[in-house]
């Protein structure tokens, strides 16, 4: 019944290695990927929108939203159990994405871009004010439980590295489904001509709608993860500078794959954190040089290295 | 082009992955003390407190390593044991310095870490370094909300002030030196340092001197710079005194902008992080700009030995003198390597976590500012006192210092444990030993 093709034969099965790994791997490095995979699906978010033609730079937003309703969930609704604060980061995601993407689907290009990026600074700017929540200070994530289950330290954090790998398979595995299906195409199709898709009878705006609420459902995934994962939120989810981070990403793996953002959300991590450690005084030089490289070389991204050998095998 | 991907694929793949895999670093296994140093190296605040503080680190660690130190710290690096560093770039947002905390905890293997200027920093490294049991110095960030939420805390320890204190012992000074002071204005920045900051000096002087006026409340944005609209308005709201919370290049611009436009000739404003600026001021700011250290640091040192001996050192290696946040990061080391040999009992072997930070609780130790006591929030927070002064810039030397100083007893300006800061001065500082 449920026919997996070959991507998602590979999906399952690096998510299965990834889990496997969980017990081999230092614990250093199965946080740095939890991270990493938590922001790749807010990247996936981006993405989305990307292949319909829309640059959200404020993806944040909804990243922030998934975030702090983690953290305000238990401190101030006394809600501890962690699915039951994914599922409350994605439903307050969804409902504002449900009324400001009415506005947002009016425009496009540059005027999308910065519409999305005034959204969120909105945000940032309400949470700056707010002394209750800490204002720029943030606040802490505690007594995070899964199913009345409370494991402590390490045990705590690979249980959420593990959540974090079966949601985000689970997210590719939808996405892939959606990105071949006949709708997948269809953006494509609004990217390059929006007018030809709506005399094809097909409305682009109500497509683009779509596309906004999922992007921020699994964006507040991604950053309901980060806040369980490092047990600290602050508005700086909302800044402009994280947006830009995830738009970064997308550029990096590429748009035409699923599994693109994943892999340079890993690699962006590792990068990152490797140059801090050689060069504490000039670490973003070689971050830049990094991606610099990368955007020269593979300008349709680090996707294109495994596209390009499949087709030099075909 | 084909020709030149394939031959990248494989090379960049190989670059993933050899970056990916690389074994760990060697554990602190080699006979030496590992410290991870996390301070900021890159960003705004790498100026007035990164580089300074980053200076005084290199300094105090070269130093001990070699035996230099006065004493009681004569024992070489830490407890007879080298010290290695790990030095860490604080710029980048919470979530990526628990990434990197973690990283120094398991990766490193670091038997220590010192670190943390940014509040919102040590309130999500707190946590993390309880879960990870390992010994953290937090030698300057302010909050007050430090350990009001981490209420237990074993392995976190904080030798630098509470900001709280900067704010009760400005609006003390500011009443003990007999100004004029029926109204204040306040400029911050608009973030969480500005708005506590604010909130502590207001309830404290509104205590003090009940009947003082706020005449208005300035936020600008972090990192403004330009502050013409925010000058106009304290001008025109004829305030006594302004308050300020101000840091690095925002303090500068505001105190040069606004003596420019004649802000202070009629009043005098009180910058609580004032001190960082004192030799970059040049006499472009105004004598009598009552400016603090947020601590007995920096030019409020007390002398002694060992702050002599950090000056000299110091001005010889950086060529100019030491400010607060170089002076709070070698309280940060000596504390630690205090606490370290106490719980040693005998040189050359790196004592237990557990037996660092029982005797790192309420432990007493010289430094460079004096004798420190780790006496608040159960023995894991410094008390020490605070002194205000004037700044004066004398133009033939070329030179600042600073006149009429005061300073304040820790036990009159800190709240005791079981109460906020908030709490204890709105109920009138009950227990403070004001001398």
């Amino acid at each position: 019944m449920l026919k997996l093709d070959k991507t998602e034969i590979w999906l399952v099965v690096s998510a299965l290695v990834l889990l496997a790994s969980a017990f081999l791997l230092p614990n250093w490095l199965t946080f740095i990927l939890t991270l990493a995979l938590a922001k790749a699906l807010v990247v996936q978010g981006v993405v989305i929108q990307m292949r319909a033609g829309l640059v959200s730079f404020g993806q944040g937003l909804f990243f922030c939203i998934g975030g702090y309703s983690v953290g305000m969930g238990g401190a101030f609704l006394n809600i501890h159990d962690a699915f039951v604060l994914v599922a409350l980061g994605v439903a307050a995601s969804v409902g504002v994405a449900a009324i400001l993407g009415l506005l947002m689907t009016r425009y496009r290009d540059i005027f999308f871009a910065m519409l999305s990026l005034a959204l969120s600074m909105i945000l940032y700017g309400l949470i700056v004010k707010n002394q209750a929540l800490g204002s720029t200070d943030g606040f802490n994530v505690h007594d995070v439980s899964f199913l009345g289950w409370m494991p402590a330290g390490e045990d705590q954090k690979l249980v959420i590295f593990v959540l974090t790998v079966i949601v985000a398979g689970g997210i590719a595995i939808a996405l892939n489904r959606y990105m071949k299906s006949g709708l997948g195409g269809v953006n494509e199709a609004i990217k390059e001509n929006e007018i030809r898709v709506e005399f094809l009878g097909l409305s682009p705006r109500w497509i683009l709608y779509a596309n906004y609420l999922f992007a921020a459902g699994i964006s507040a995934v991604g950053g309901a993860f980060t806040a369980l994962a490092t047990g600290h939120v602050d508005p700086e989810m909302a800044f402009w500078t994280t947006s830009g981070e995830f738009v970064f990403i997308a550029l990096l793996g590429g748009t035409s794959h699923v599994a693109a953002p994943f892999i340079a959300a890993v690699l962006f991590a590792l990068v990152r954190t490797y140059a801090l450690e050689l060069a504490p005084h000039s670490w973003q030089m070689i971050l830049g040089f990094v991606l610099l490289a990368i955007i020269v070389f593979l300008p349709k991204g680090l996707w294109s290295l495994v596209a390009g050998k499949r087709r030099a095998a075909a | 082009m084909k020709r030149t991907r394939s031959y990248l694929a494989p090379t960049a793949l190989a670059l993933a992955a050899a970056i990916g895999f690389s074994a760990p670093v060697t554990a602190a296994e080699n006979g030496k003390f590992r410290v991870g140093i996390v301070t900021f190296l890159s960003g705004a605040a790498a100026g007035p407190f990164g580089v300074p503080s980053l200076n005084g680190a290199k300094l105090v660690i070269d130093a001990l390593n070699e035996g230099k130190v006065p004493a009681p710290y004569g024992l070489k690096g830490i407890n007879g044991l080298e010290i290695e560093t790990v030095i860490v770039d604080e710029n980048g947002g919470a979530s990526k310095q628990v990434e990197e905390f973690r990283n120094l905890a398991e990766r490193h293997k670091v038997d220590a870490v010192i670190g943390y200027i940014s509040s919102g920093d040590c309130l999500a490294i707190a946590p993390v370094a309880e879960e990870l049991k390992l010994t953290t110095v937090l030698f300057d960030c302010g909050t007050s909300r430090l350990f009001e939420e981490n209420k237990a805390p074993t392995y976190v320890f904080r030798t630098g002030l509470d900001a709280a204190i900067d704010n009760i012992g400005a609006a003390r000074y500011l009443i003990d030196s007999g100004r004029k002071l029926e109204s204040v204005a306040s400029i911050q920045q608009n973030y969480a340092w500005g708005h506590d900051s604010w909130g502590d000096f207001s309830a404290a002087i509104k205590q003090l001197k009940p009947g003082v006026k706020v005449t208005t409340e300035q936020l600008p944005k972090l990192f403004q710079g330009q502050y013409g609209a925010e000058i106009s308005a304290l001008s025109v709201s004829k305030p006594d005194v302004i308050h300020s919370s101000f840091w690095g290049g925002d303090m500068e611009a505001f105190v040069l902008q606004g003596n420019a436009r004649g802000l202070f000739d009629k009043r005098t404003a009180v910058l609580t992080c004032g001190e960082s600026a004192l030799d970059r001021f040049k006499g472009q700011a105004p004598n009598g700009l009552v400016i603090g250290a947020r601590g007995p640091f920096g030019a409020f040192a007390p002398e002694n030995t060992l702050s002599t001996w950090f000056r000299t050192a110091y001005r010889s290696s950086a060529e100019m003198d030491p400010t607060y946040p170089a002076f709070k990061m070698a309280q940060a080391i000596l504390g630690l390597k205090a606490a370290v040999e106490k719980a040693a009992g005998k040189p050359g072997v790196i004592p237990a976590k557990e037996e660092v930070a029982r005797s790192f609780k309420g432990l007493s130790f010289e430094s460079v500012s004096g004798t420190v006591r780790m006496a608040r929030a159960n023995g894991h927070q410094a008390l020490q006192g605070i002194a205000y002064g004037e700044y004066k810039f004398d133009a033939k030397s070329d030179k600042a210092t600073i006149a009429n100083v005061k300073s304040y007893s820790g036990e009159c300006v800190t709240p005791p444990d079981g109460t906020t800061a908030a709490d204890w001065i709105k109920a009138g500082f009950p227990g403070a030993q004001c001398n």
